[in-house]
């Protein structure tokens, strides 16, 4: 259900975007998300409920790709990286400490945008943006 | 096509949402309250402790509730019985508050009443033990609630819930001897995910706890006025 939310969330983010945009936008190709796997977005799902989303808006066609960002902590007793598990209530397998520091996995951010700013330019040059 | 590094947008998903929770927040800051943001999984008794809670919290403090009940109003109608001004939010049948949501109910708080003259306001956000955490609302601290009914792996399960939260309340301890359930694997699997996190175990039937939890808010409102952790993400 939430990943009804997180669409509208990033339909209104990529909506800003092409606000700021100097040129418009006549096209986006593709929207490359991270997703941290320490989030409680499920990527395949995303993805199913952006393809609907966008049917008839200005990002119908475009295709959404998520990179999975590995859930790592940091154990503060000896300073090593892990992967956090359940099985071991997220503790340091090392030192069997508690999960004070998360290194990666909270993302949720969209990090590029490959997208072109004129169609007819666009299909001279072939060439495709991407954002900066 | 390979990616360089500098290439990058890096929006977070949720700005839009975090833009409004900052607005929120900076609303509480004006009225000068401490905004409390309560989440749990359905029946863990949130409604239940603000039942027991208000009437002594409301002794020498002014409190008013944001009740964020999915669909209907019956957990806003057990609250007014306490004599509390509440305001439902319409969530329609999303799974969680979001900011723009509590913004809402903030502008129908303020057509009741003026909230600079409130020292509290209690959000009870809809029963969800997953998105909720995802979504910041504007408040000074998260409190989540596990009653003992639920198991000592819930915290394993639902882990961002019980990371994010600054304070979780154990409840329904009054049920503990008619469970097999082991209240101390409950906190060491709270405080395996969140070492940082403050732990109370209550029963708002009986009242045991109750007053750990109100020492919790007295101190949270004593420390208010300092600066409040960043809004989570990354
Ligand atoms: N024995 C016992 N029962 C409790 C306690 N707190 C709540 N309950 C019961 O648990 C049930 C659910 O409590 P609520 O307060 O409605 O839970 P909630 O978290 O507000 O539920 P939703 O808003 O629907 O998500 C009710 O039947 C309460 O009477 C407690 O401390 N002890
Ligand atoms: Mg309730
Ligand atoms: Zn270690």
């Amino acid at each position: 259900m939430h990943e009804v939310d997180m669409t509208k969330c990033l339909l209104i983010s990529l909506n800003e975007w092409r606000d700021r945009q100097a040129q418009p936008t006549a096209m986006v190709e593709t929207v490359h998300l991270d997703v941290g796997r320490f989030t409680c977005v499920e990527p395949n799902q995303l993805v199913t409920t952006y393809n609907a989303a966008v049917q008839g808006s200005w990002l119908d066609g475009s295709e959404l790709t998520i990179t999975e960002i590995p859930f790592v902590g940091r154990c503060v007793a000896c300073n090593a990286s892990y992967n956090p598990v359940p099985e071991s209530a997220y503790r340091s397998p090392c030192c069997d400490h508690p999960l004070k520091e998360i290194v990666s996995g909270r993302e949720l951010r969209i990090r590029s945008i490959d997208y072109r700013t004129d169609a007819r330019a666009a299909l001279e040059s072939g060439q495709i943006q991407r954002t900066r | 096509m390979h990616m360089p590094l500098e290439d990058t947008l890096d929006l977070n998903l949720l700005t839009a949402n975090q833009h409004q929770a900052e607005h929120n927040h900076q609303h509480f800051q004006g009225w000068d309250l401490l905004c409390l943001n309560l989440m749990s999984s359905p029946g863990a008794g949130k409604t239940a402790l603000l039942e027991r809670s208000l009437p002594a919290l409301a002794a020498d403090l002014r409190v008013a509730v944001l009740e964020g009940d999915m669909t209907t109003l019956l957990d806003a109608e057990r609250l007014e019985a306490v004599s509390i001004p509440v305001v439902p939010i319409t969530t329609g049948r999303s799974c969680h508050l979001d900011a723009a949501m509590v913004s809402g109910g903030l502008k129908l708080l303020e057509q009741r009443l003026d909230p600079s003259g409130l020292d509290l306001l209690l959000v009870e956000n809809v029963g969800n033990l997953v998105c909720p955490a995802e979504f910041e609302v504007g408040e000074h601290h998260k409190v989540a609630l596990l009653s003992v009914t639920e198991g000592d792996d819930k915290p394993l399960k639902y882990p961002l819930m019980f990371r994010q939260a600054d304070v979780v309340l154990i409840t329904k301890v009054d049920l503990l001897p008619h469970l097999p359930v082991d209240l101390a694997a409950i906190r060491r699997n709270i405080l395996s995910i969140n070492p940082n996190a403050t732990v109370i175990e209550v029963s708002a039937l009986t009242g045991e706890g109750i007053h750990s939890w109100h020492h919790w808010v007295q101190q949270a409102l004593a420390a208010r006025k300092q600066p409040v952790p960043a809004l989570a993400t990354a």
